[in-house]
């Protein structure tokens, strides 16, 4: 196919570089500079699209974000498939593929386009919520078909191959738009030495310069954007970041930007040459000041059958006729209410091409734009509009008329112009979605016929964006706002650059037309599109407002207006007018939508950045982990943590299951030694003379008489009674202490202490210091623990040197080491710890003297069991936050008798937490010795009550027992401690119900004899 | 035992002499091991990058706190500088092998050379006496990262949300901030190089992390030898 | 994300350091004994949530680890100033005045809403002080 819309000259093309590229499975070719929509225009394709819900075929209509047909499925191979990227907004690359995103099997002949013959009554607005709501089981299959229909695009289903990332950025002044506004007001703020980034979502900075037919200091305009882009491009303290959106807005001046860094070259990094390098990058800016210089966007006017391919935006024709040399047509029919639009005709005869007829509403135009269209010999209608579009497939004509904007009706005979492209323009409707972000209303202003921005703190507006439209002036605002903004951002010297100069052009005033009345009514009318990228009809509007929707939030969420990824961009005002005028008020009194983030769409690689695969969390190491992985173990998650979970053994050359392999070691424990990584327990360095009588206020129990030497059990509550964590606490001398928290509650613990410390009693002296990571923590259990230990360390062992809760120091293994006569377990126990760095070697001398007693490494699943059989709690699984250490059956670890009320003291005396009826901590013993209890199980008394069941508790910690040879469980059961002996059912969901015994928690050696051994 | 730790015992804290002597045949493994073990450290030396990483193991770590102007003078008199005062000072002995860094209004990290710790944390104790303060033995548990090369900024962009320009962390300051997923303390000893103080569980996440996000600028991380 | 001065690093940093810690200035009765039920209810549990400015205590997590409070604006997310435990806000509800004259605005409206008449054209109407 050839370029039948290109031509021979002008543009900003390089002709010299043919690039090929395939649309719906048909090869085409542009040139480098194109984007997609302007490489399909220069070969004459009308039709990219089917519609979203009336499946009518759709073309291009605008040259930037705000297009809403030519929404395409970008991608070669299925790994590098985008969906729902704008043509305008795609540079075109050798080898690109697209297809439209709307349309099945394809959008010349589309099988759901009897929904849009039938019209407006088979899918009015709400017919979702009309049509689909019952039975509300077919939902699913009712959205499959309308989705596939409709086609919004799809995911790919093979891995991206590209990386992304992630870069903070910090600057005085970000300028967000390298038009003449941004591009002045970075120079401003660039020149007075402050920190600039400018970013402009297009292939090339320069905004509406580069399609400009003005000239600045006689030159054309997009040479001294050119110059501008150069000399800041060589200032050290600018970041230029060309395809880079700004999209989200958000609080306290923070900005995200995405910049698009391979995607106009090829499919992949890889595919542009630039394997290994990333595909897309947020930015995350912190802006000391933001300069909002986003321009407007054109609306079109909403006429009958303004969708029809053909009928453009009046501007785009000149962005495309001036930036790509394409013409977009034949014959052109140009509808509009300013003097601005103009251009787009002059352009367009300028080309060679034909301008069939100015429609100007407005009786008497007479600015300058219009007197060189009337000299050049352009047929001026005015008073006048376009009415409705013709043809199907494309543009055939143009119904034009007389129309009284005031009483909304024709006043005179239509005259059909016969033409192939209908450009129009409703005026300009400032890009205030940013400034809107954060929740900020936009203003109305009738001079404008738009909104502006609300007051932003910390962001500055420069040019079209506050309604500064003529070129020069937006020179000049855009100078004294960077200005400004650099000021405000401490560059008091700053002072706005001298602005060259541009010629002042007269225009006649806009008049404010949004929807041309139709000879038919509204609602028999063909259709007139408000929003072309959900559908929306002014008739939708219209019904919407008849059933009663006066808010235009209200219309917005009826009628699907501004939805998606459109978000309102040529729509949003059109839709507004509309309601106002059925509803008889004003625009401003109708109110505004508040745009949110994103501003376009942004690929979730960019905002996951490199948080994925391996670096997706964190995972944190012990300093044995490597022994651990060599010894086989499975490792299971405790927070970040990576914990041995088991360590399978090959056995006959097979591996040992998980029941296996922690029953082996289980028993090892129980009858030789294990040994377990216990480093991941938090633990807090706590110094200073008040510590004891801090510890005394935060723990249940009483600390005031614990001797140096000595270790004791605490329990942590909150204020409100409820367990919060546990662990031990060790006296090293008097004013020292270190305590021990779970793994997961280290950070929380040591956060709980500050706060307590910091805002209620700053008078202690103490302070609390994590040394979680200092030392590494070996924990040898079982009966054979102190022979082992003897061989290894010259602490005096002996049962009464050194007894259960004391704690020694001296070398193990050579190595200085804290070791604590501490048990988890129920067995004889010596906890080590050692410096981190010196575990290793600790651990592996352990493994030396410990083969003889088959020292065995156990992990996390043994540790729970052994705990469990004794009835040690685990802050967190057996507790949930509505748990009392009475519920525990802890009396012996509250002291009530202390003299400062302690955290959660009070509430203990509340008479709720002294009901006997309270969920109270039991054993369960299965009465089958098979069945292992789910934990989370229900506990009811009467199988047999009617659903919904009386439930009286749950299991909390339920494993099998190879000592007990039997499963067991913990459990919170309403009065349990009056229920031992009772029978407790636990229904299962499969039907099935499980009986067990209330017993005690206590499972393996009620007295604790084997641990003071 | 040695005497010292005896004696010091004996007071209100317990100070603990973590190292086991040359003379022990013990081969400290520094949190970098395992990134070793996997391939993501080499020994110091090598082909040059745009991003160097150095690990400088086994250094001696102390956390101080107290009163400013208390710890003031034990520092001043058992290092030979000056506590940084102002919030988010660093300064460095003369050397720049010692350092002091200002953590938070009653919070100080002391860095040293391997094997120094011990001595220093019983001289401060002693010169401090009864004055309210506490010394903490941090050296297990973290480990000093040094960033140096053309692109190191970069990095650390990727990286930390704080701002890294000079004007956000000029020579002598340090922070503590976010990185990645996780926090690191943020050092700028001097123009040549940055340094990151991170944990000891999270060492092989942030290697991992400096790893990939340094690849398109070519990054080594090396060890030093302690 | 929130842009906070930390009184204590003296400097602004970035939201993911911090993290809330719920309302600020509560007092923990120096009695809990002496307290009636219902008082305790109140202090552990019953907290404002004005639409417009409070107080709210914040910690430094990986930064200085201290706890500071802020006083911020519920309505437009605004910091109006940050200050050290054991200090008192010099903005508070009470003396609106004060923050007119410190140039701050006005809360004018939620997040993410729309007002329809009769609000809306109030709302266009506001000046920000």
């Amino acid at each position: 196919m050839t370029q039948s819309n290109r031509l021979n000259q002008g543009g900003r093309i390089d002709r010299s570089r043919r690039l090929s590229f395939t649309f719906n499975g048909q090869q085409y070719t542009g040139f480098a500079g194109d984007t997609l929509a302007s490489a399909l225009l220069a070969n004459g394709v009308d039709i990219v699209n089917r519609s979203f819900k009336y499946s009518r075929p759709r073309g291009i209509t605008a040259a930037g974000p705000e297009e809403p047909n030519a929404i395409v499925q970008l991608g070669a191979t299925e790994a590098a498939q985008v969906p729902n990227v704008r043509a305008t907004q795609q540079a075109l690359y050798d080898g690109l593929v697209a297809r439209g995103t709307n349309g099945w099997p394809n959008v010349q002949r589309d099988v759901m386009s009897w929904v849009g013959k039938l019209g407006g009554s088979f899918m009015p607005p709400g017919f979702y919520y009309k049509t689909f709501m019952a039975p509300a089981s077919m939902w699913m299959t009712y959205e499959k078909f309308i989705r596939k229909g409709a086609g919004l695009g799809r995911a790919p289903t093979e891995a991206d191959p590209d990386i992304y990332d992630h870069f903070n950025q910090h600057c005085d002044v970000l300028v967000i738009g390298a038009g003449p506004a941004g591009l002045a007001a970075a120079l401003s703020a660039a020149r007075a030495g402050a920190r600039v980034i400018l970013c402009d979502e297009q292939e090339e900075m320069g905004g509406s310069l580069l399609d400009s037919r003005e000239s600045i200091d006689g030159e054309p305009a997009s040479a001294w954007a050119e110059q501008a882009v150069a000399e800041l491009g060589g200032l050290a303290n600018v970041t230029l970041l060309p395809r880079t959106t700004a999209n989200g807005y958000h609080d306290h001046n923070f900005v995200t930007l995405h910049e698009r860094r391979t995607e106009h070259l090829a499919d992949t990094a890889a595919g542009a040459g630039r394997e290994g390098e990333v595909r897309a990058r947020l930015h995350r800016v912190r802006a000391g000041r933001v300069v909002l210089a986003s321009g407007s966007h054109e609306r079109p006017l909403v006429y009958a059958n303004n969708d029809v391919p053909g009928n453009l935006v009046a501007g785009a024709v000149s962005v495309y006729i001036r930036r790509y040399g394409v013409v977009p047509g034949q014959r052109l029919v140009l509808s509009t209410n300013n003097d601005h639009a103009y251009r787009a005709a002059l352009d367009w005869q300028e080309a060679g091409r034909e301008v069939v007829a100015v429609v100007d509403s407005r009786a008497k135009p007479d600015g300058d734009l219009v007197k060189q269209a009337r000299d050049a010999g352009i047929r001026v209608i005015t008073g006048s509009a376009v009415m409705e579009a013709t043809g199907s497939q494309r543009v055939s004509g143009a119904k034009v008329v007389a129309i009284d904007t005031e009483r909304f009706v024709v006043t005179g005979k239509v005259e059909t112009l016969e033409c192939d492209t209908i450009a129009s323009s409703g005026g300009y409707s400032p890009v205030v979605h940013l400034a809107s972000h954060t929740g900020k209303r936009p203003q109305w202003r009738d001079d404008l016929l738009g909104f502006v921005p609300g007051e932003v703190k910390g962001m500055h507006f420069a040019g079209g964006v506050h309604g500064v439209y003529a070129l020069g002036e937006t020179l000049t605002d855009g100078a004294d706002v960077g200005a400004e903004a650099a000021r405000a951002a401490g560059f008091e010297e700053a002072a706005a650059i001298a602005v060259p100069e541009v010629a002042v052009r007269q225009e006649s005033p806009t008049s404010a037309l949004y929807q041309i009345p139709h000879e038919k009514p509204p609602l028999r009318a063909p259709k007139q599109f408000v929003d072309l990228q959900n559908d929306v009809t002014a008739a939708a509007v219209e019904l919407a407002t008849r059933e009663g929707f006066e808010s235009i939030e209200h219309v917005k969420r009826y009628t699907a207006l501004g939805f998606g990824t459109d978000q309102g961009k040529l729509g949003n005002i059109n839709g507004m007018a509309i309601a106002a005028r059925c509803l008889n008020r004003s625009i401003p009194e109708v109110g505004t939508t508040v745009f949110r983030p994103n501003y376009t769409p942004v690929s979730f690689g960019a905002i996951v950045g490199r948080h994925c695969r391996d670096l997706f969390d964190p995972e944190r190491y012990t300093a044995l982990h490597q022994w651990h992985v060599e010894n086989g173990a499975e490792f299971e998650d405790v927070g970040q943590w990576k914990r041995p979970w088991y360590f399978p053994r090959r056995v006959n050359g097979k591996l040992e299951t998980m029941h296996e392999a922690v029953a082996r070691e289980c028993l090892a424990v129980r009858r030789g030694v294990g040994i377990l990584d216990a480093s991941t327990l938090g633990k807090i360095d706590i110094q200073g003379p008040d510590a004891r009588e801090f510890l005394g206020r935060v723990y249940t129990n009483k600390w005031a008489k614990l001797a140096p030497g000595r270790v004791r059990y605490g329990l942590m509550c909150k204020d409100d009674g409820m367990l919060m964590d546990d662990g031990t606490t060790s006296c090293l001398a008097e004013n020292h202490f270190l305590m021990t928290t779970t793994t997961g509650g280290a950070a929380g613990v040591l956060e709980w202490l500050e706060l307590w410390h910091q805002t209620e009693w700053p008078e202690l002296q103490v302070y609390f210091n994590s040394v979680t990571d200092h030392w590494a923590t070996m924990t040898v259990t079982g009966p054979d623990a102190r022979k082992l230990m003897s061989e290894v360390t010259d602490i005096d062992l002996d049962r009464e040197q050194f007894k259960f809760m004391d704690w020694k120091e001296g070398k193990v293994a050579g190595v200085p080491a804290r070791v604590f006569r501490i048990s988890f377990t129920g067995e004889l126990a010596f906890e080590i710890n050692v410096q981190a760095n010196y575990a290793m070697h600790v651990w592996k001398a352990l493994f030396a003297h410990g083969e003889k007693y088959d020292l065995t490494p156990y992990g996390t699943e043994t540790m729970h069991v052994l705990r469990a059989e004794k009835g040690l709690i685990i802050a967190g699984q057996d507790t949930d936050g509505s748990v009392t250490p009475e519920d525990l059956g802890m009396h012996w670890a509250v002291g009530y008798d202390k003299p400062f009320s302690w955290i959660g003291q009070r509430a203990l005396t509340r008479p709720d937490t002294a009901r006997e009826d309270r969920k109270q901590l039991v054993g369960l013993k299965p009465k089958d010795p098979k069945v292992v209890l789910e934990e989370g199980a229900q506990i009811v008394l009467d199988p047999e009550q009617k659903i919904p069941m009386t439930m009286m508790g749950h299991v909390t910690s339920s494993y099998y027992s190879p000592v007990l040879e039997s499963g067991f469980a913990l459990a919170v059961l309403k009065g349990g401690r009056n229920r031992m002996g009772e029978t407790v059912y636990l229904p299962m969901s499969d039907g099935s119900v499980h009986q067990a015994e209330v017993v005690s928690t206590v499972f393996i050696d009620p007295k604790g004899e084997r641990q003071n051994v | 035992m040695s005497e010292a730790r005896s004696e010091a015992s004996v007071g209100n804290a317990a100070t603990f002499d973590t190292h086991p002597g040359a003379d022990a045949g013990v081969t400290p493994e520094s949190p970098l091991q395992w990134s070793r073990v996997q391939g993501r450290v080499t020994e110091e030396g090598g082909a040059a990058e745009q991003i160097r990483v150095v690990e400088r193991p086994f250094l001696g770590h102390l956390v101080l706190r107290g009163g400013a102007i208390t710890l003031d003078e034990a520092v001043r008199a058992e290092l030979g500088v000056s506590l940084p005062g102002k919030p988010l000072g660093l300064v460095l002995d003369a050397e720049g092998s010692r350092s002091v860094q200002w953590v938070s209004p009653d919070e100080w990290l002391v860095i040293v050379p391997a094997g120094e710790e011990f001595e220093l944390e019983n001289r401060l104790r002693a010169r401090l006496g009864d004055a309210h303060f506490a010394i903490v033995n941090v050296g297990g548990g973290q480990t000093l990262l040094e960033l140096s090369g053309e692109k190191a900024r970069e990095l650390l962009m990727k990286s930390v949300t704080y701002d890294v320009h000079e004007h956000g962390l000029p020579v002598g300051k340090a922070v503590g901030t976010v990185f990645a997923k996780t926090s690191v303390v943020l050092r700028r000893p001097s123009e040549e190089r940055f340094e990151l103080v991170v944990r000891r569980s999270f060492a092989d996440y942030c290697v991992r992390w400096l790893r990939d996000a340094g690849r398109e600028y070519g990054l080594r991380v090396e060890s030093a030898s302690p | 994300m929130f842009h906070i001065f930390c009184p204590y690093c003296q400097e602004y940093r970035e939201e993911e350091e911090f993290h809330p810690s719920g309302q600020a200035h509560l007092v923990r009765p120096a009695d809990p004994a002496s307290v009636s039920d219902e008082e305790w209810g109140d202090y552990l549990f019953f907290r404002d949530n004005p639409r417009g400015i409070h107080h709210e205590m914040w910690v430094h997590r990986l930064g200085c680890r201290k706890f500071f409070n802020i006083t911020r604006d519920t309505a437009t997310y605004e910091i109006l100033e940050t200050y050290r435990m054991g200090e008192q806000p010099s903005i508070t509800a009470a003396n609106a005045e004060v923050r007119r004259e410190q140039g701050v605005q006005t809360a004018d409206g939620g997040w993410q809403t729309v007002g329809a008449q009769p609000e809306n054209s109030r709302l266009n109407e506001e000046t920000p002080s």
